[in-house]
């Protein structure tokens, strides 16, 4: 696998650069049900399209960002920065 | 000697003479020359044996395509001795022959072996007795592959550099289309990439009397601002990015829209003897005379499809060589053409509507029949004597690069080979392999692909633009040049007596071939893939249309629904070490590590840190601790400083236990969980004033609790600040009964029990380096873990040596480090702990502070494991016996069934006896309980421990 992310620090560069950090799965808000706690652990709905997904500029700046790719030709639609205080 | 009178436009440099040898034989060279024109012209017909049969085989297509030349050169295997150039004193060696190129005894598989290896005889004719398998599979093993790396290479070392090129347009392939396209797009503006496998750009150009103006081409090119690279063949394309291989150096070339002029290849005939040496495609036997000067042959018959043939014999002819016969495939011989009259001028022998039938010679040309397709009765035919025979079978276009980009192509029947039908945006064909020969129009489709390709990216202006529209609707030209549309697809062999191959490098036979489909592998994949055709050294270039061919032929379809195999990289040759990139490991080392190696250490990995075992005597080192006071470099603990108003709440919410209400100048452990509730780190904290942290973690986990914190800081947008200063810092740990004097002597600090007690942490000069002293006990001693800035990493490591030296210190490994927290059943997160362990099972569920307002990571997995008692528990242990049960040894209660390992274990001096920790069972996990361990056959008994084995209350620690 082989594409270019645009770090919005850095730039774009190679995928290689950079570190996946998983598709973004909001953490459960109230206590969940054992069920719930273990789908947030250890299940992915790895989507075939567009997936909002973490990664980090390991050879990089370090920064923590998002990205909204498509995983069935690995275009990357955009990346962003998260918003502080969220 | 086959080397002819000076020509314009050789490659040779007759005034410098070199030497080489082939096979132990000195042979003369010029500069210039491959390792096959040399030898070639110094007489050499035989170059190689065929793969299985063991056939003789000669030049053929003099550019890197066909397999007939490959030969070892100093050590190297693989090598194609028509494009290597010769170098001085080089060895060269036949590959696949034993004893010698002239009598291969192998080769009488060639003779008798035929029906006992047809394809897939691996499994046929050696598949009984089973049991002799292991036999024959040694021997086919041995017989198969071509060339011998030797086993031991100690001075050859690869390195290749890895060189990321981002370019706006990458075109591969520098003939004149290619160069056109790089020009182009470069004089728009556009940063563009050229990469050509051959030593000079121009492609066809330079063996076909266009050398000038292909250096014109190139200088146009060069001035553009292209970059040029040559020797440099493009390996595939992957998702974009295109590895160029370039010797030393991997270019890993990423472009915004990728241009393809990578020609298309000459394709061979298809009739028995057609692998005989003296049988080659035109293009081999020109590139020979035009290139190198060397004479292909005395008297040669040509077998054309087309007017390249013609064309061919007319070069050879004024080259002194002579023409017996022309036979063209075409009824009317391209009668139209200037060819043909050119023949009919020259008194040459013209027969239309002909091709060859037959090669004839014992392991070397000396006839040919030639006649009408499909005749088996012999009119119309004529036997000729020759040295030479000259074929020309069309050309295949080299789409491979292309149809790995996500390309599709078809079957065109004018053209008689498979055409490109579509190419994926962003991706752009020009010349011969988008099917434009004809050299006029094939700089005009370069130009305008260039041009595309730099107006797609923005560059240009609306008069550009408007100029591209214009050229692109120009009618095509007449096609003079490469005269491809006048090609006539050549014929399926008749059934005619010795073997007539199909594909070269893998010694596949048409019969082979219909054989396949005989057996039911009726599809064009299958087929490849049981007779192996097309996967040989040249990856289809010469025999994936001929195979297309017989397959259409055998099963009674059109070529177009038999298709062609899947392209795949590389689609040129690359060693293993040009793409494995630097041999290098990279090692961490602390800025202490001189002094570790001066004092003799045993120095191993630990992760990618070197790290003193031990230094010379582990078990005198832990003893020191004990009695004296020992020293050891921990500096590759993790370290972190987090920073901010929030700082405190941060760290609330990502560990199970507070330290938002941690004083300051106070340290505290600390143990992460997941959100599963499993241990992943641990480390001690030590709070330096209202708002700012430091926090260690595990070597090995330093990296990733980094990235742990900073991802959850990015989700949680708290104002904290987060440094990583695992490598600015170093840090030693002093411990034993004399350190607190040792320390005391070289700092200002008060030391004393009272005013520095156990898990503080204070800021002072040590031997006049400003340092945090954390007095932390992992060893189990009074001890003190002193962090400083990396550059002072010797000179406080040398004053506490020299101050401790009549206390008895020693400097202490990682191997008495490890004994003696193990006394103390401190854990190592990675070795007691797996990524199942949770600290109800890890006994530590005091770091669980269930009751903390602040919510955590971690919380609600805990809260159920603290419910559900845990499966199996970490406990101490003793056996009684004296032997050392091995890490990771199962545990079996005294019923038997195993339940638990054993995940640490030592013989500890100072306390006498076997210790170790291990997960047992939970009913188990009690003081006095009785386990067996079972380690490699042996059964050890084992007695329970929960608390440390020395000082299990701490008093020695906080005294």
């Amino acid at each position: 696998m082989s594409y270019v992310l645009t770090c919005p620090n850095c730039g774009p560069r190679e995928v290689t650069d950079f570190g996946f950090g998983g598709e973004v799965n909001p953490r459960p808000v109230a206590a969940p049900s054992a069920r719930e706690l273990g789908e947030y652990n250890y299940f992915r709905r790895n989507v075939a399209g567009v997936q909002r997904e973490w990664w980090v500029h390991r050879s990089g700046c370090g920064a923590w960002f998002y990205a909204e790719r498509d995983t069935r030709t690995n275009e990357v639609l955009l990346t962003e920065l998260p918003e502080a205080g969220a | 000697m086959s080397r002819l009178p000076e020509r314009d436009g050789e490659r040779i440099d007759r005034g410098r003479s070199l030497t080489f040898t082939f096979d132990g034989r000195e042979v003369g060279a010029y500069e210039g020359d491959t390792i096959g024109s040399a030898l070639f012209a110094a007489g050499q017909r035989t170059f190689s044996r065929s793969f299985k049969y063991h056939r003789r085989r000669g030049l053929m297509c003099c550019a890197g395509q066909c397999p007939n030349c490959l030969v070892q050169v100093d050590d190297a295997p693989g090598v194609r001795a028509c494009t290597e150039p010769v170098r001085e004193g080089m060895q060269v060696m036949h590959m696949n022959a034993q004893p010698s190129l002239e009598l291969d005894v192998m080769n009488a598989t060639d003779r008798f072996g035929g029906p006992f290896t047809p394809p897939g005889f691996y499994y046929k004719t050696f598949i009984r007795p089973r049991r002799l398998w292991p036999l024959y599979e040694k021997v086919l093993r041995h017989a198969a592959g071509l060339g011998r790396l030797r086993k031991s290479q100690p001075e050859r070392e690869w390195q290749t550099e890895y060189r990321r090129r981002h370019a706006d347009v990458l075109v591969v392939g520098g003939g004149a289309a290619g160069l056109s396209a790089a020009t182009a797009a470069a004089e728009l503006g556009a940063d563009v990439v050229l990469a050509d496998e051959g030593p000079e750009p121009g492609g066809r150009l330079l063996a076909e009397g266009g050398r000038d103006y292909a250096r014109e081409l190139a200088g146009r090119a060069r001035a553009a601002g292209v970059e040029l690279l040559q020797n440099a063949p493009a390996l595939g394309t992957f998702d974009g990015l295109v590895p160029v291989w370039q010797g030393d150096t991997l270019h890993q070339v990423r472009a915004a829209q990728l241009v393809v002029a990578s020609g298309a290849i000459e394709q061979p005939l298809l009739f028995p003897g057609n692998d005989l040496p003296g049988v080659m495609l035109s293009g081999g036997a020109l590139r020979l005379v035009e290139l190198y000067a060397v004479k292909p042959g005395t008297r040669a018959v040509v077998a054309a499809v087309c007017d390249r043939g013609l064309n061919a014999a007319l070069a050879l002819r004024e080259a002194g060589v002579e023409i017996a016969c022309v036979a063209d495939l075409r009824p009317h011989g391209g009668s139209r053409g200037d060819a043909a009259k050119l023949l009919q001028r020259r008194n040459i022998p013209l027969m239309r509507g002909s091709t060859v039938l037959e090669a004839r010679g014992r392991g070397q040309l000396d006839g040919v029949i030639l006649g009408p397709p499909g005749s088996d009765d012999g009119a119309g035919e004529r036997t000729l004597g020759c040295d030479l025979l000259v074929v020309s079978g069309g050309s295949a276009p080299a789409t491979s690069l292309l149809s790995q980009a996500g390309a599709r192509t078809g079957y065109d029947e004018r053209r008689g080979h498979f055409a490109l039908t579509h190419v994926p945006s962003g991706v752009l064909a020009a010349g011969e392999v988008a099917g434009v020969g004809e050299l006029a129009a094939a700089e005009g489709s370069g130009a305008l692909a260039g041009a595309d390709a730099a107006h797609a990216l923005g560059f240009g202006d609306e008069a550009s633009r408007a100029a591209a529209e214009r050229e692109r609707a120009k009618p095509a030209g007449p096609n003079g040049w490469a005269a491809a549309g006048n090609a006539v697809p050549p014929p399926v062999t008749s059934e005619r007596r010795g073997k007539c191959f199909a594909c070269l490098c893998e010694d596949v036979t048409s019969k082979d071939i219909h054989l396949s489909v005989k057996e039911g592998y009726d599809s064009i994949e299958l087929s490849k893939r049981y007779t192996t055709a097309t996967m040989g050294p040249c990856q289809g270039r010469m025999c994936q249309l001929p195979a297309v061919r017989l397959m259409a032929e055998e099963t009674g379809t059109s070529l177009a629904d038999v298709g062609t195999t899947t392209a795949r990289p590389p689609w040129h040759a690359v060693p293993m070490g040009a793409l494995a990139g630097r041999p290098f490991e990279p090692a961490k080392r602390s800025s202490i590590h001189g002094r570790h190696r001066e004092l003799g250490a045993n120095v191993l990995w630990a992760g990618d840190w070197r790290r003193a075992y031990d230094y010379g005597d582990p078990r005198g080192e832990a003893l020191a601790v004990h009695e004296a006071a020992g020293l050891i470099d921990v500096s590759t603990l993790g370290k972190l400083i987090v920073r901010g108003p929030d700082a405190g709440e941060f760290l609330d919410r990502l560990y199970p236990n507070r330290f938002s209400n941690l004083k300051p100048g106070r340290i505290r452990y600390g143990v992460i969980a997941s959100d599963a509730g499993r241990i992943t780190d641990d480390g001690t904290i030590c709070r330096l004033d209202d708002d700012a942290f430091y926090v260690t973690t595990t070597s090995s986990g330093a990296g990733a609790i980094y990235e742990w914190f900073t991802w959850w800081l990015a989700d949680w947008g708290l104002d904290v600040h987060i440094t990583d200063v695992t490598q600015g810092l170093s840090a030693v740990n002093l411990a034993g009964p004399r350190a607190r004097e040792i320390v005391q002597g070289l700092t200002e600090l008060d030391c004393s029990a009272d005013a520095f007690t156990y898990l503080d942490g204070k800021r002072a000069a040590v031997a006049g380096v400003p340092c945090l002293i954390l007095r932390i006990g992992f060893v189990g001693e009074v001890g003190y873990e002193i962090h400083y800035a990396a550059a002072h990493g010797e000179d406080l490591w040398d004053a506490l040596l020299r101050a401790g030296a009549p206390h008895g210190i020693r400097p202490f490994g990682l191997e008495p480090q490890r004994l003696l927290r193990l006394q103390k059943m401190h854990i190592l997160v990675g070795q007691d702990t797996d990524s199942e362990s949770n600290p109800f099972g890890a006994a530590m569920p005091w770091i669980v502070k269930l009751d903390k307002e602040q919510a955590f990571i971690g919380k609600w997995a805990l809260e159920r494991f603290a419910e559900d008692p845990p499966e199996t528990a970490l406990v101490g242990f003793r056996v009684a016996n004296g032997h050392v049960p091995t890490e990771g040894a199962v545990v079996m209660p005294l019923d038997g069934s195993p339940m638990g390992q054993v995940t640490s274990a030592r013989h500890s001096p100072q306390l006498g006896g076997v210790i170790g920790m291990a997960w047992v069972p939970a009913a188990l996990a009690k003081d006095g309980e009785r386990v067996t361990i079972s380690d490699e056959g042996k059964r050890l008994e084992a007695e329970v421990v929960t608390r440390p084995f020395y000082d299990p209350d701490g008093e020695v620690l906080r005294s």
